[in-house]
């Protein structure tokens, strides 16, 4: 365990109201551990939960022989550019959670990425639950308020073992000049379960990224949650992928997309290869300024035994939605900031309260520039 | 309570409502009967103030007020309520937090009225989404016992509604309306589209109105209109051209 609160200490008001918007709990009320990277330097790892370990990845790496069985297994090295960027580096940073068989956990642990000076940062992410355990874990990413131009390289493989359960929920906070490039896969096996939202409601130059989610075990289910929103400037290329490689797996990606002048490209894919296996894409979006929507569902089916649908829409704000609620007494105005607000409303099964209460606020926040 | 004279509504540049007439007092109940696509719902929508419903002459007055290009909301806070035939089913917005944005009631207060039909497990809904036809309507309903409006306008109450649930409408809007106050101290007006007139039976109405191609045909006592519209149908009010 290693603890330096001084970091955090000297963070500006500015900063700690960014951070406490992508989850960061600097008190750690309703969080069972916490890590917290400053660049390149790691400030705190603590975790309080028994049967749960969080390392920073080199101590992760020196401590288990196994884990470099892990260790670029999910995601390949040679990926693209970004992986081999990474796979160079000879101080590797960032996140390991270990949850030990059987050991569940309701209350979750924060990984908080805060790019302050440096130019680039990066960082590797490791997530293992073992059989039959479950984790919520709360990623919030952040630059600092006067940071103005950066990069953040983000490679996070998880998996998850047989009948466990992870939920893994990221709050993206970034500047205008900011381009965030993360890369992320998951193996879930047998009677697993993978939970992934993912929130983005503040500006940023440019996110590309393509998380993938790898079924291989009978029952594994998967479902990616996005909501972001697009201001003028941002390119968010975002998607997600599910491929259903063992039978009885299901996979569900869901989008929210709202642009007030940015460009979104949302892209989904999942394939079916098995027997019994199901998978919807879900992608909705709501030009609200003239602006990019383009929505790119993609299924595949290469056997008869699975079934697999989309449905993508993109539009305005039903008028005649808007005037039923004036019809109630709503201005215009109002009308409108409550319909979006439902729009942004993705049902998240199985979300913790605090968590749901995390996104909330972050969509609550981006509300009010609407 | 409202008047309107000589009103003419274009929608998409053809005019659908001719010369319409008809004076409102406080504590009446009129009830307006037509054949499908006569412009019974353009004249409601025409006085909540819909885009698309194009006021060309004439004018609405409402408690003395010009309301003819006032925006909805303020026609609304001004005490104009409707309740609609297809509500939009709006997702992620909920009936309980509609109903709390567009009133000062408590939570306790609205849980008591969502009680009083039946609708105590639809706050937590999505509004309208997967909502059954009696469920829309009483919801509906609920949405104008917390809005409190003095002139109501309700098109085609009976509609989609099994006969439990008419029961319970009835009741309610009799309520609405005032139907248990002394006809002296009534306060509140409404104005009802009916094709079957069911409403009838569960409270009284002052006048009744046949609209035919966009036009106030006719005027009478509500129950003899319906009488003589189930007997013949509406050509002898076609015939009748007592304006």
């Amino acid at each position: 365990m290693q603890t330096d609160i001084t970091d955090m200490e000297h963070l500006s008001t500015e900063d700690r109201e960014r951070l406490a918007l992508t989850g960061l709990e600097v008190g750690m009320q309703n969080r069972c551990g916490s890590f917290f990277q400053i660049d390149q330097k790691v400030v705190q790892t603590t975790c309080g939960a028994e049967g749960i370990e969080m390392l920073p990845i080199k101590v992760a790496l020196e401590k288990y022989d196994w884990m470099k069985d892990y260790y670029w297994n999910a995601v390949s090295k040679d990926k693209d550019k970004y992986t081999q960027y990474l796979a160079r580096q000879e101080s590797p940073q960032g996140l390991v959670v270990i949850a030990h068989e059987g050991v569940k956990v309701a209350m979750p642990l924060q990984a908080c990425l805060f790019l302050r000076e440096e130019p680039v940062q990066h960082v590797h992410n490791i997530f293992i639950a073992r059989e039959g355990s479950e984790i919520h874990i709360i990623s919030g990413c952040a630059s600092s308020w006067q940071k103005e131009h950066g990069a953040h390289i983000g490679v996070t493989e998880i998996y998850v073992g047989k009948g466990a359960r992870v939920t893994s929920t990221m709050i993206h906070n970034w500047n205008p000049g900011i381009s965030v490039f993360p890369r992320s896969a998951t193996i879930v096996e047998e009677d697993g379960i993978f939970l992934s939202n993912y929130v983005c409601m503040q500006p940023v130059h440019q996110i590309n990224m393509y998380p993938t989610a790898r079924l291989v075990g009978k029952n594994a289910v998967a479902r990616f949650s996005s909501i972001v929103v697009a201001t003028p400037g941002s390119l968010l290329d975002l998607g997600s992928r599910a491929i259903l490689g063992a039978e009885h797996t299901s996979a569900e990606l869901i989008t929210r997309a709202i642009t007030t002048g940015g460009t979104i490209i949302s892209r989904g894919h999942i394939l079916g290869e098995k027997d019994n296996t199901r998978g919807h894409i879900e992608c909705k979006g709501l030009i609200l300024k003239d602006g990019i929507i383009h929505a790119i569902p993609e299924i595949e089916g290469t056997l008869t035994g699975t079934e697999l649908s989309h449905e993508a829409a993109v539009g305005k704000i039903a008028r005649h939605e808007i005037e039923y609620l004036m019809a109630r007494g709503l201005s215009e105005e109002e009308a409108t900031a409550t319909i979006i607000r439902g729009f942004l409303d993705v049902k998240i099964s199985g979300l913790p309260a605090v968590l749901q209460k995390q996104i909330d606020a972050a969509i609550d926040k981006a509300e009010s520039g609407f | 309570m409202l008047d309107i004279s000589d009103l003419h509504v274009s929608v998409d540049s053809t005019e659908v409502l001719h010369d319409i007439n008809l004076h409102i007092g406080q504590g009446e109940t009129h009830v307006l009967m037509g054949p499908n696509g006569s412009g019974k719902s353009t004249l409601l929508k025409a006085v909540m103030g819909f885009g698309g419903y194009t006021i060309t002459a004439g004018s609405i007055i409402f408690k003395g007020t010009d309301i003819t290009n006032m925006p909805i909301h303020e026609r609304a806070h001004l005490g104009i309520g409707m309740m609609f035939q297809h509500p939009p089913a709006i997702s992620g917005l909920k009936l309980g937090k509609l109903l709390a944005a567009t009133s000062h009631m408590g939570e306790d207060a609205i849980e008591a009225l969502a009680q009083s039909v039946n609708m105590e497990h639809f706050l937590a809904r999505d509004i309208n989404v997967g909502f059954s036809g009696g469920e829309i309507k009483r919801s509906e309903v609920l949405q104008l016992k917390v809005q409190q409006p003095d002139f109501i306008m309700l098109d085609e109450p009976e509609s989609g509604v099994d006969l439990e649930n008419m029961n319970l409408m009835g009741k309610e809007i009799a309520g609405l309306l005032e139907k248990d106050v002394h006809i002296v101290n009534r306060r509140r007006s409404g104005l009802i589209i009916t094709h079957t007139g069911y409403i009838l039976d569960y409270l009284e109405a002052d006048q009744g109105h046949v609209m035919i191609g966009g036009q106030i045909r006719c005027h009478g006592n509500p129950r003899e209109i319906l009488r003589v519209v189930k007997e013949k149908g509406y050509g002898e009010c076609l015939r009748c051209k007592q304006i």
